[in-house]
Protein backbone atom coordinates (compact mmCIF):
# COMPACT_ATOMS: atom_id res chain seq x y z
CA UNK A 1 0.00 0.00 0.00
CA UNK A 2 1.13 3.53 -0.66
CA UNK A 3 -0.37 6.98 -0.63
CA UNK A 4 -2.82 8.59 1.76
CA UNK A 5 -6.23 7.15 2.68
CA UNK A 6 -9.03 9.59 3.57
CA UNK A 7 -10.69 8.13 6.66
CA UNK A 8 -12.85 11.23 7.21
CA UNK A 9 -12.88 14.21 4.83
CA UNK A 10 -13.69 17.09 7.21
CA UNK A 11 -16.04 19.88 6.24
CA UNK A 12 -14.45 20.84 2.92
CA UNK A 13 -11.02 19.46 2.12
CA UNK A 14 -9.69 20.06 -1.38
CA UNK A 15 -6.49 19.64 -3.35
CA UNK A 16 -5.03 23.07 -4.09
CA UNK A 17 -1.97 24.63 -5.65
CA UNK A 18 -1.39 28.29 -6.52
CA UNK A 19 -4.12 28.36 -9.16
CA UNK A 20 -5.07 28.13 -12.78
CA UNK A 21 -3.75 31.14 -14.69
CA UNK A 22 -4.16 32.35 -18.30
CA UNK A 23 -7.86 31.37 -18.57
CA UNK A 24 -9.63 34.50 -17.28
CA UNK A 25 -10.52 35.43 -20.88
CA UNK A 26 -12.49 32.17 -20.93
CA UNK A 27 -14.34 33.22 -17.78
CA UNK A 28 -12.27 30.92 -15.55
CA UNK A 29 -10.79 32.56 -12.44
CA UNK A 30 -7.53 31.34 -10.93
CA UNK A 31 -8.91 29.50 -7.89
CA UNK A 32 -5.94 28.09 -5.91
CA UNK A 33 -5.23 28.08 -2.19
CA UNK A 34 -7.32 30.51 -0.14
CA UNK A 35 -4.25 31.15 2.04
CA UNK A 36 -1.54 30.82 -0.59
CA UNK A 37 1.16 31.94 1.85
CA UNK A 38 0.44 28.97 4.14
CA UNK A 39 0.38 26.56 1.19
CA UNK A 40 3.69 27.87 -0.19
CA UNK A 41 5.29 27.73 3.26
CA UNK A 42 4.09 24.15 3.82
CA UNK A 43 5.59 23.11 0.49
CA UNK A 44 8.93 24.85 1.15
CA UNK A 45 9.16 23.24 4.62
CA UNK A 46 8.90 19.71 3.19
CA UNK A 47 11.27 20.50 0.30
CA UNK A 48 8.68 20.75 -2.48
CA UNK A 49 8.38 23.29 -5.26
CA UNK A 50 6.16 26.03 -3.81
CA UNK A 51 3.36 25.32 -6.32
CA UNK A 52 3.05 21.61 -5.45
CA UNK A 53 -0.46 20.33 -4.80
CA UNK A 54 -1.37 20.09 -1.11
CA UNK A 55 -4.54 19.78 0.97
CA UNK A 56 -6.63 22.74 2.04
CA UNK A 57 -8.91 22.04 5.01
CA UNK A 58 -11.69 24.42 5.99
CA UNK A 59 -13.01 24.99 9.54
CA UNK A 60 -12.86 21.29 10.38
CA UNK A 61 -10.10 19.03 9.13
CA UNK A 62 -9.62 15.57 7.69
CA UNK A 63 -8.48 12.30 9.23
CA UNK A 64 -5.82 10.76 7.00
CA UNK A 65 -3.96 7.47 7.19
CA UNK A 66 -0.49 7.51 5.64
CA UNK A 67 0.13 4.15 3.99
CA UNK A 68 3.80 4.97 3.44
CA UNK A 69 6.47 6.76 5.43
CA UNK A 70 6.05 10.47 4.69
CA UNK A 71 7.26 13.94 5.57
CA UNK A 72 4.46 16.47 6.04
CA UNK A 73 4.01 20.05 7.21
CA UNK A 74 0.87 21.59 8.66
CA UNK A 75 0.54 25.37 8.27
CA UNK A 76 -2.13 28.03 8.58
CA UNK A 77 -4.55 27.58 11.45
CA UNK A 78 -4.37 25.08 14.29
CA UNK A 79 -6.89 22.30 13.66
CA UNK A 80 -5.92 20.39 16.81
CA UNK A 81 -4.04 17.54 15.14
CA UNK A 82 -1.66 17.32 18.12
CA UNK A 83 1.32 17.90 15.82
CA UNK A 84 3.55 20.98 15.66
CA UNK A 85 2.60 23.53 13.00
CA UNK A 86 5.00 25.26 10.57
CA UNK A 87 7.63 22.52 10.57
CA UNK A 88 8.46 19.38 8.62
CA UNK A 89 7.54 16.24 10.56
CA UNK A 90 8.00 12.57 9.82
CA UNK A 91 4.97 10.32 9.69
CA UNK A 92 5.48 6.55 9.94
CA UNK A 93 3.80 4.14 7.50
CA UNK A 94 0.37 3.28 8.88
CA UNK A 95 0.20 6.36 11.10
CA UNK A 96 -2.99 8.48 11.17
CA UNK A 97 -3.13 12.29 11.25
CA UNK A 98 -6.47 13.40 12.70
CA UNK A 99 -7.40 17.05 12.37
CA UNK A 100 -10.42 18.40 14.21
CA UNK A 101 -12.24 21.68 14.48
CA UNK A 102 -10.24 24.87 14.08
CA UNK A 103 -8.80 26.53 17.15
CA UNK A 104 -7.85 29.72 15.30
CA UNK A 105 -8.59 30.75 11.68
CA UNK A 106 -10.54 29.21 8.82
CA UNK A 107 -7.94 27.06 7.05
CA UNK A 108 -5.19 24.56 7.69
CA UNK A 109 -2.86 23.22 4.97
CA UNK A 110 -1.15 19.87 4.82
CA UNK A 111 1.70 19.46 2.38
CA UNK A 112 3.42 16.12 1.90
CA UNK A 113 6.96 15.76 0.60
CA UNK A 114 6.56 14.92 -3.11
CA UNK A 115 3.19 16.67 -3.36
CA UNK A 116 -0.29 15.22 -3.84
CA UNK A 117 -0.34 13.65 -7.29
CA UNK A 118 -3.46 14.44 -9.30
CA UNK A 119 -4.11 15.02 -12.99
CA UNK A 120 -3.77 18.69 -13.86
CA UNK A 121 -6.81 20.35 -15.43
CA UNK A 122 -5.92 23.39 -17.53
CA UNK A 123 -2.48 23.40 -15.98
CA UNK A 124 -3.48 23.27 -12.33
CA UNK A 125 -4.34 20.79 -9.60
CA UNK A 126 -6.63 23.30 -7.91
CA UNK A 127 -10.23 22.27 -7.25
CA UNK A 128 -12.63 25.05 -8.24
CA UNK A 129 -15.36 24.06 -5.81
CA UNK A 130 -18.24 26.06 -7.34
CA UNK A 131 -17.84 24.66 -10.89
CA UNK A 132 -16.15 21.32 -10.24
CA UNK A 133 -13.22 22.22 -12.51
CA UNK A 134 -10.22 20.28 -11.23
CA UNK A 135 -12.22 17.81 -9.17
CA UNK A 136 -14.30 17.83 -6.00
CA UNK A 137 -13.84 17.99 -2.24
CA UNK A 138 -12.45 14.80 -0.70
CA UNK A 139 -14.77 11.99 0.41
CA UNK A 140 -14.34 9.18 2.86
CA UNK A 141 -12.38 6.35 1.26
CA UNK A 142 -10.57 8.48 -1.33
CA UNK A 143 -6.99 7.42 -1.95
CA UNK A 144 -4.42 10.14 -2.67
CA UNK A 145 -1.15 9.35 -4.42
CA UNK A 146 2.08 11.06 -3.40
CA UNK A 147 4.04 12.57 -6.30
CA UNK A 148 7.58 13.60 -7.19
CA UNK A 149 7.44 17.35 -6.47
CA UNK A 150 10.31 17.34 -3.94
CA UNK A 151 13.18 19.50 -5.18
CA UNK A 152 15.43 19.83 -2.08
CA UNK A 153 15.86 18.53 1.43
CA UNK A 154 13.10 19.18 3.93
CA UNK A 155 13.85 22.03 6.37
CA UNK A 156 15.31 20.82 9.65
CA UNK A 157 14.08 23.57 11.97
CA UNK A 158 10.62 25.08 12.46
CA UNK A 159 9.74 28.32 10.70
CA UNK A 160 10.20 31.43 12.84
CA UNK A 161 8.07 34.60 12.88
CA UNK A 162 5.11 32.81 11.28
CA UNK A 163 2.21 34.94 10.03
CA UNK A 164 -0.37 35.82 12.68
CA UNK A 165 -3.60 37.47 11.61
CA UNK A 166 -4.54 39.26 14.85
CA UNK A 167 -7.01 42.12 14.86
CA UNK A 168 -5.04 44.48 12.63
CA UNK A 169 -7.09 46.11 9.86
CA UNK A 170 -7.06 44.57 6.39
CA UNK A 171 -5.01 46.86 4.22
CA UNK A 172 -6.42 48.00 0.88
CA UNK A 173 -5.46 50.21 -2.04
CA UNK A 174 -7.93 52.42 -3.88
CA UNK A 175 -10.21 50.62 -6.35
CA UNK A 176 -11.18 51.87 -9.82
CA UNK A 177 -14.29 53.68 -8.51
CA UNK A 178 -12.74 54.90 -5.21
CA UNK A 179 -13.68 58.54 -5.84
CA UNK A 180 -17.39 57.66 -6.03
CA UNK A 181 -17.34 56.80 -2.32
CA UNK A 182 -16.89 58.53 1.03
CA UNK A 183 -14.90 57.04 3.89
CA UNK A 184 -17.59 54.77 5.45
CA UNK A 185 -15.51 51.71 4.56
CA UNK A 186 -12.66 52.97 6.75
CA UNK A 187 -14.73 54.10 9.72
CA UNK A 188 -16.79 50.96 10.27
CA UNK A 189 -16.44 47.49 11.72
CA UNK A 190 -17.71 44.70 9.48
CA UNK A 191 -18.71 41.12 10.29
CA UNK A 192 -18.00 38.20 7.94
CA UNK A 193 -21.33 36.62 6.94
CA UNK A 194 -22.12 32.88 7.00
CA UNK A 195 -22.81 33.09 3.24
CA UNK A 196 -19.12 33.56 2.52
CA UNK A 197 -17.21 30.98 0.49
CA UNK A 198 -14.27 30.70 -1.89
CA UNK A 199 -16.09 32.90 -4.42
CA UNK A 200 -16.58 35.83 -2.12
CA UNK A 201 -16.57 37.04 1.47
CA UNK A 202 -19.83 38.80 2.24
CA UNK A 203 -19.62 41.42 4.96
CA UNK A 204 -22.31 42.94 7.17
CA UNK A 205 -22.04 46.44 8.60
CA UNK A 206 -22.40 50.09 7.62
CA UNK A 207 -23.59 50.32 4.02
CA UNK A 208 -21.14 51.91 1.61
CA UNK A 209 -23.01 53.86 -1.00
CA UNK A 210 -21.65 55.74 -3.96
CA UNK A 211 -22.01 59.48 -3.21
CA UNK A 212 -21.88 60.41 -6.90
CA UNK A 213 -22.29 57.26 -8.92
CA UNK A 214 -21.01 57.41 -12.47
CA UNK A 215 -21.92 55.16 -15.36
CA UNK A 216 -20.85 51.61 -14.49
CA UNK A 217 -20.10 49.10 -17.23
CA UNK A 218 -19.21 45.47 -16.56
CA UNK A 219 -15.41 45.30 -16.32
CA UNK A 220 -12.72 42.83 -15.29
CA UNK A 221 -12.38 42.31 -11.55
CA UNK A 222 -9.21 41.25 -9.70
CA UNK A 223 -8.73 39.05 -6.65
CA UNK A 224 -9.47 40.94 -3.44
CA UNK A 225 -11.72 43.56 -5.07
CA UNK A 226 -14.24 45.05 -2.65
CA UNK A 227 -17.55 45.43 -4.47
CA UNK A 228 -20.39 47.65 -3.35
CA UNK A 229 -23.68 46.13 -4.59
CA UNK A 230 -26.90 48.18 -4.41
CA UNK A 231 -27.54 47.29 -0.74
CA UNK A 232 -24.09 48.68 0.13
CA UNK A 233 -22.97 45.56 2.05
CA UNK A 234 -19.41 44.94 0.79
CA UNK A 235 -18.37 41.71 -0.94
CA UNK A 236 -14.66 40.85 -1.15
CA UNK A 237 -14.04 38.82 -4.32
CA UNK A 238 -12.10 35.72 -3.40
CA UNK A 239 -10.11 33.01 -5.19
CA UNK A 240 -13.05 31.55 -7.17
CA UNK A 241 -14.37 35.00 -8.07
CA UNK A 242 -16.24 35.90 -11.22
CA UNK A 243 -13.88 37.30 -13.87
CA UNK A 244 -15.98 40.39 -14.66
CA UNK A 245 -18.52 42.35 -12.66
CA UNK A 246 -20.77 45.37 -12.83
CA UNK A 247 -20.68 46.72 -9.25
CA UNK A 248 -18.44 49.66 -8.34
CA UNK A 249 -15.32 48.90 -6.34
CA UNK A 250 -14.08 51.41 -3.76
CA UNK A 251 -11.01 49.41 -2.73
CA UNK A 252 -8.93 46.26 -3.20
CA UNK A 253 -7.22 44.19 -0.53
CA UNK A 254 -3.42 44.28 -0.91
CA UNK A 255 -1.55 41.16 -2.04
CA UNK A 256 0.33 40.92 1.27
CA UNK A 257 -3.02 40.51 3.09
CA UNK A 258 -4.63 37.95 0.73
CA UNK A 259 -3.60 35.13 3.07
CA UNK A 260 -5.60 36.75 5.87
CA UNK A 261 -8.76 36.57 3.73
CA UNK A 262 -8.26 32.81 3.63
CA UNK A 263 -8.20 32.68 7.41
CA UNK A 264 -11.39 34.72 8.01
CA UNK A 265 -14.24 32.73 9.51
CA UNK A 266 -17.96 33.55 9.58
CA UNK A 267 -18.66 36.07 12.39
CA UNK A 268 -15.06 37.35 12.44
CA UNK A 269 -14.82 41.14 12.51
CA UNK A 270 -12.74 43.17 10.08
CA UNK A 271 -11.70 46.77 9.62
CA UNK A 272 -10.04 48.35 6.60
CA UNK A 273 -7.08 50.67 6.27
CA UNK A 274 -6.19 52.50 3.07
CA UNK A 275 -2.49 52.38 2.13
CA UNK A 276 -0.64 53.79 -0.90
CA UNK A 277 0.41 51.43 -3.70
CA UNK A 278 4.14 51.68 -2.91
CA UNK A 279 3.46 50.69 0.72
CA UNK A 280 1.44 47.68 -0.49
CA UNK A 281 4.40 46.55 -2.59
CA UNK A 282 6.90 47.04 0.28
CA UNK A 283 4.72 44.85 2.49
CA UNK A 284 4.58 42.19 -0.23
CA UNK A 285 8.37 42.25 -0.63
CA UNK A 286 8.84 41.80 3.11
CA UNK A 287 6.47 38.82 3.03
CA UNK A 288 8.29 37.23 0.11
CA UNK A 289 11.62 37.66 1.95
CA UNK A 290 10.18 35.85 4.97
CA UNK A 291 8.86 33.03 2.77
CA UNK A 292 12.11 32.46 0.89
CA UNK A 293 13.92 32.52 4.22
CA UNK A 294 12.38 29.06 4.68
CA UNK A 295 14.54 27.64 1.88
CA UNK B 1 -7.15 54.83 -24.03
CA UNK B 2 -6.90 55.35 -20.26
CA UNK B 3 -5.26 53.24 -17.58
CA UNK B 4 -5.60 53.01 -13.83
CA UNK B 5 -4.50 50.63 -11.13
CA UNK B 6 -7.30 48.32 -10.03
CA UNK B 7 -5.22 46.63 -7.33
CA UNK B 8 -1.54 46.30 -6.39
CA UNK B 9 -1.22 43.58 -9.04
CA UNK B 10 -3.57 44.67 -11.82
CA UNK B 11 -4.02 47.46 -14.35
CA UNK B 12 -7.36 48.40 -15.93
CA UNK B 13 -7.09 49.62 -19.53
CA UNK B 14 -10.23 51.32 -20.90
CA UNK B 15 -11.22 52.28 -24.43
CA UNK B 16 -14.07 54.68 -23.62
CA UNK B 17 -17.54 53.86 -22.31
CA UNK B 18 -19.51 53.06 -25.45
CA UNK B 19 -20.53 49.45 -26.08
CA UNK B 20 -19.85 49.09 -29.80
CA UNK B 21 -18.30 46.76 -32.31
CA UNK B 22 -15.40 49.19 -32.78
CA UNK B 23 -14.60 49.29 -29.05
CA UNK B 24 -14.93 45.52 -28.88
CA UNK B 25 -12.35 45.15 -31.65
CA UNK B 26 -9.87 47.29 -29.68
CA UNK B 27 -10.48 45.17 -26.58
CA UNK B 28 -10.03 41.97 -28.58
CA UNK B 29 -6.83 43.26 -30.20
CA UNK B 30 -5.18 44.21 -26.91
CA UNK B 31 -6.15 40.88 -25.37
CA UNK B 32 -4.63 39.03 -28.33
CA UNK B 33 -1.44 41.10 -28.21
CA UNK B 34 -0.82 40.42 -24.52
CA UNK B 35 -1.60 36.69 -24.35
CA UNK B 36 1.49 34.76 -23.32
CA UNK B 37 3.56 37.81 -22.25
CA UNK B 38 5.97 37.03 -19.44
CA UNK B 39 4.68 38.11 -16.03
CA UNK B 40 1.11 38.60 -17.26
CA UNK B 41 -1.02 36.09 -15.37
CA UNK B 42 -4.54 36.78 -16.61
CA UNK B 43 -6.44 39.01 -19.01
CA UNK B 44 -10.06 39.93 -18.26
CA UNK B 45 -11.61 41.53 -21.35
CA UNK B 46 -15.05 43.13 -21.03
CA UNK B 47 -17.20 45.45 -23.20
CA UNK B 48 -14.80 48.42 -23.24
CA UNK B 49 -11.84 47.44 -21.08
CA UNK B 50 -9.19 44.85 -20.36
CA UNK B 51 -8.07 44.13 -16.80
CA UNK B 52 -4.48 42.89 -16.76
CA UNK B 53 -3.40 40.77 -13.76
CA UNK B 54 0.36 40.67 -13.45
CA UNK B 55 2.94 39.05 -11.19
CA UNK B 56 4.11 41.91 -8.94
CA UNK B 57 7.46 40.17 -8.47
CA UNK B 58 8.18 40.57 -12.19
CA UNK B 59 6.25 43.65 -13.26
CA UNK B 60 4.98 47.03 -12.07
CA UNK B 61 1.99 49.13 -13.12
CA UNK B 62 4.25 51.51 -15.07
CA UNK B 63 6.01 48.64 -16.77
CA UNK B 64 2.71 46.99 -17.81
CA UNK B 65 1.36 50.31 -19.07
CA UNK B 66 4.51 50.78 -21.18
CA UNK B 67 4.07 47.26 -22.56
CA UNK B 68 0.45 48.02 -23.50
CA UNK B 69 1.40 51.25 -25.31
CA UNK B 70 4.29 49.58 -27.10
CA UNK B 71 2.17 46.63 -28.29
CA UNK B 72 -0.73 48.85 -29.39
CA UNK B 73 1.62 51.17 -31.32
CA UNK B 74 3.40 48.34 -33.12
CA UNK B 75 2.09 47.03 -36.42
CA UNK B 76 -0.32 44.22 -35.72
CA UNK B 77 1.46 41.25 -37.22
CA UNK B 78 -0.73 38.74 -35.43
CA UNK B 79 -3.85 40.04 -37.09
CA UNK B 80 -7.08 38.52 -35.85
CA UNK B 81 -7.73 35.12 -37.32
CA UNK B 82 -10.58 35.11 -39.81
CA UNK B 83 -13.66 34.98 -37.58
CA UNK B 84 -15.15 31.55 -37.09
CA UNK B 85 -18.90 31.10 -37.32
CA UNK B 86 -20.30 28.68 -34.77
CA UNK B 87 -23.79 27.27 -35.11
CA UNK B 88 -25.69 26.50 -31.95
CA UNK B 89 -28.76 24.26 -32.30
CA UNK B 90 -31.58 25.43 -30.04
CA UNK B 91 -34.87 23.95 -28.87
CA UNK B 92 -37.03 27.01 -28.24
CA UNK B 93 -39.88 27.45 -25.77
CA UNK B 94 -41.63 24.94 -23.58
CA UNK B 95 -39.58 23.43 -20.77
CA UNK B 96 -36.36 24.36 -22.57
CA UNK B 97 -37.30 28.05 -22.80
CA UNK B 98 -39.78 28.86 -20.02
CA UNK B 99 -39.55 32.64 -20.56
CA UNK B 100 -40.17 32.63 -24.33
CA UNK B 101 -43.82 33.65 -23.97
CA UNK B 102 -42.96 36.40 -21.47
CA UNK B 103 -40.32 37.79 -23.84
CA UNK B 104 -42.89 37.73 -26.66
CA UNK B 105 -45.44 39.55 -24.49
CA UNK B 106 -42.87 42.15 -23.42
CA UNK B 107 -41.82 42.76 -27.03
CA UNK B 108 -45.39 42.77 -28.40
CA UNK B 109 -44.55 39.91 -30.78
CA UNK B 110 -45.68 36.33 -31.22
CA UNK B 111 -43.41 33.66 -29.75
CA UNK B 112 -42.83 32.36 -33.26
CA UNK B 113 -41.68 35.79 -34.41
CA UNK B 114 -39.27 36.03 -31.44
CA UNK B 115 -37.71 32.72 -32.51
CA UNK B 116 -37.50 33.88 -36.15
CA UNK B 117 -35.81 37.17 -35.26
CA UNK B 118 -33.48 35.57 -32.69
CA UNK B 119 -32.41 32.86 -35.14
CA UNK B 120 -32.01 35.18 -38.12
CA UNK B 121 -29.51 37.46 -36.38
CA UNK B 122 -25.73 37.02 -36.46
CA UNK B 123 -24.07 37.56 -33.10
CA UNK B 124 -20.49 38.34 -32.16
CA UNK B 125 -18.86 37.17 -28.94
CA UNK B 126 -17.91 40.52 -27.33
CA UNK B 127 -16.12 38.75 -24.53
CA UNK B 128 -16.25 35.64 -22.37
CA UNK B 129 -16.53 36.43 -18.72
CA UNK B 130 -18.39 36.55 -15.47
CA UNK B 131 -18.48 32.77 -15.00
CA UNK B 132 -16.87 29.81 -16.72
CA UNK B 133 -16.99 30.26 -20.51
CA UNK B 134 -20.10 32.50 -20.41
CA UNK B 135 -20.24 34.39 -23.76
CA UNK B 136 -21.52 37.97 -23.89
CA UNK B 137 -23.06 38.26 -27.35
CA UNK B 138 -23.59 41.51 -29.23
CA UNK B 139 -26.07 41.62 -32.10
CA UNK B 140 -29.42 40.94 -30.43
CA UNK B 141 -32.14 42.55 -32.60
CA UNK B 142 -33.16 45.66 -30.58
CA UNK B 143 -36.85 44.68 -30.71
CA UNK B 144 -36.01 41.58 -28.59
CA UNK B 145 -34.36 43.47 -25.71
CA UNK B 146 -36.05 42.36 -22.47
CA UNK B 147 -35.07 43.30 -18.90
CA UNK B 148 -33.63 40.63 -16.63
CA UNK B 149 -35.82 38.91 -14.06
CA UNK B 150 -36.46 41.01 -10.95
CA UNK B 151 -35.40 38.03 -8.86
CA UNK B 152 -32.81 35.65 -10.36
CA UNK B 153 -33.55 31.92 -10.63
CA UNK B 154 -31.63 29.72 -8.23
CA UNK B 155 -31.07 27.14 -10.95
CA UNK B 156 -30.65 27.78 -14.66
CA UNK B 157 -29.99 24.51 -16.54
CA UNK B 158 -26.78 24.00 -18.52
CA UNK B 159 -27.13 25.10 -22.15
CA UNK B 160 -29.91 27.61 -21.54
CA UNK B 161 -30.09 30.26 -24.29
CA UNK B 162 -31.11 33.59 -22.81
CA UNK B 163 -31.74 37.30 -23.24
CA UNK B 164 -30.54 39.78 -20.59
CA UNK B 165 -31.38 43.38 -21.46
CA UNK B 166 -29.85 44.03 -24.90
CA UNK B 167 -27.45 41.06 -24.66
CA UNK B 168 -27.84 37.45 -25.64
CA UNK B 169 -26.00 34.63 -23.90
CA UNK B 170 -25.79 30.91 -23.25
CA UNK B 171 -25.23 29.35 -19.80
CA UNK B 172 -22.32 26.89 -20.18
CA UNK B 173 -22.96 25.35 -16.76
CA UNK B 174 -25.98 25.08 -14.51
CA UNK B 175 -25.91 28.12 -12.24
CA UNK B 176 -28.12 30.77 -10.68
CA UNK B 177 -29.07 33.48 -13.17
CA UNK B 178 -31.42 36.35 -13.94
CA UNK B 179 -31.58 36.29 -17.74
CA UNK B 180 -34.75 35.32 -19.65
CA UNK B 181 -34.55 31.73 -20.84
CA UNK B 182 -35.95 31.26 -24.35
CA UNK B 183 -34.43 27.91 -25.32
CA UNK B 184 -31.74 25.36 -24.69
CA UNK B 185 -28.89 23.82 -26.65
CA UNK B 186 -27.42 20.35 -26.32
CA UNK B 187 -24.07 21.63 -27.63
CA UNK B 188 -21.45 21.76 -24.87
CA UNK B 189 -19.94 25.20 -24.34
CA UNK B 190 -17.44 24.13 -21.71
CA UNK B 191 -15.12 21.14 -21.59
CA UNK B 192 -12.16 21.41 -19.23
CA UNK B 193 -10.35 18.62 -21.12
CA UNK B 194 -10.12 20.65 -24.35
CA UNK B 195 -7.71 23.46 -25.07
CA UNK B 196 -9.09 26.12 -24.97
CA UNK B 197 -11.85 24.90 -22.65
CA UNK B 198 -14.65 26.95 -24.20
CA UNK B 199 -16.51 26.40 -27.48
CA UNK B 200 -16.90 30.16 -27.96
CA UNK B 201 -14.04 32.66 -27.99
CA UNK B 202 -13.97 36.41 -28.18
CA UNK B 203 -14.58 37.53 -31.76
CA UNK B 204 -16.42 34.39 -32.88
CA UNK B 205 -19.63 34.85 -34.89
CA UNK B 206 -22.59 32.87 -33.59
CA UNK B 207 -25.84 31.72 -35.15
CA UNK B 208 -28.69 30.03 -33.33
CA UNK B 209 -30.33 27.35 -35.42
CA UNK B 210 -33.80 26.12 -34.43
CA UNK B 211 -33.95 22.37 -33.89
CA UNK B 212 -36.75 21.02 -36.05
CA UNK B 213 -39.42 19.63 -33.77
CA UNK B 214 -40.48 16.05 -34.43
CA UNK B 215 -44.15 16.01 -35.37
CA UNK B 216 -46.28 12.90 -35.06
Amino acid sequence: MSGIRVLAPGLQTTVQDLGRFHFAHHGVSASGAADALALRAANLLVGNAENAAALEMTLSGATLRFEERSVVALTGSDFGAGLPLWEAIEIAAGETVACGATRSGARCYLAVRGGIEVALVMGSASVHVMTGVGGRPLRKGDMLAIGQAAVRRARRVPAADVPVAGAAPLRVTAGPQADWFGDELYRSLYTVSEESNRMGLRLRGTAITAAHAGHMLTEGVPLGAIQAPPDGQPIILFVEHQTTGGYPKPANVISADFWRLGQLRPRDEVRFELVPLDRALELLQAQERWLYGLL
Amino acid sequence: MTTQSASDRSLLVSFGEEISLETHRQVARLTRLLLGERGILNLHPAFCSVLIDFDPRLRTHDNVEALVRERLAAADDAEAARPRTIEIPVSYGGEAGPDLDDVARHCGLSSRRVVELFSAAEYEVYFVGFSTCFPYLGGLPPELATPRLASPRRHVPEGSVAIGGSQAGVYPLASPGGWRLIGRTARRLFDPQTEPPGLLRMGDRVRFVPVREERP
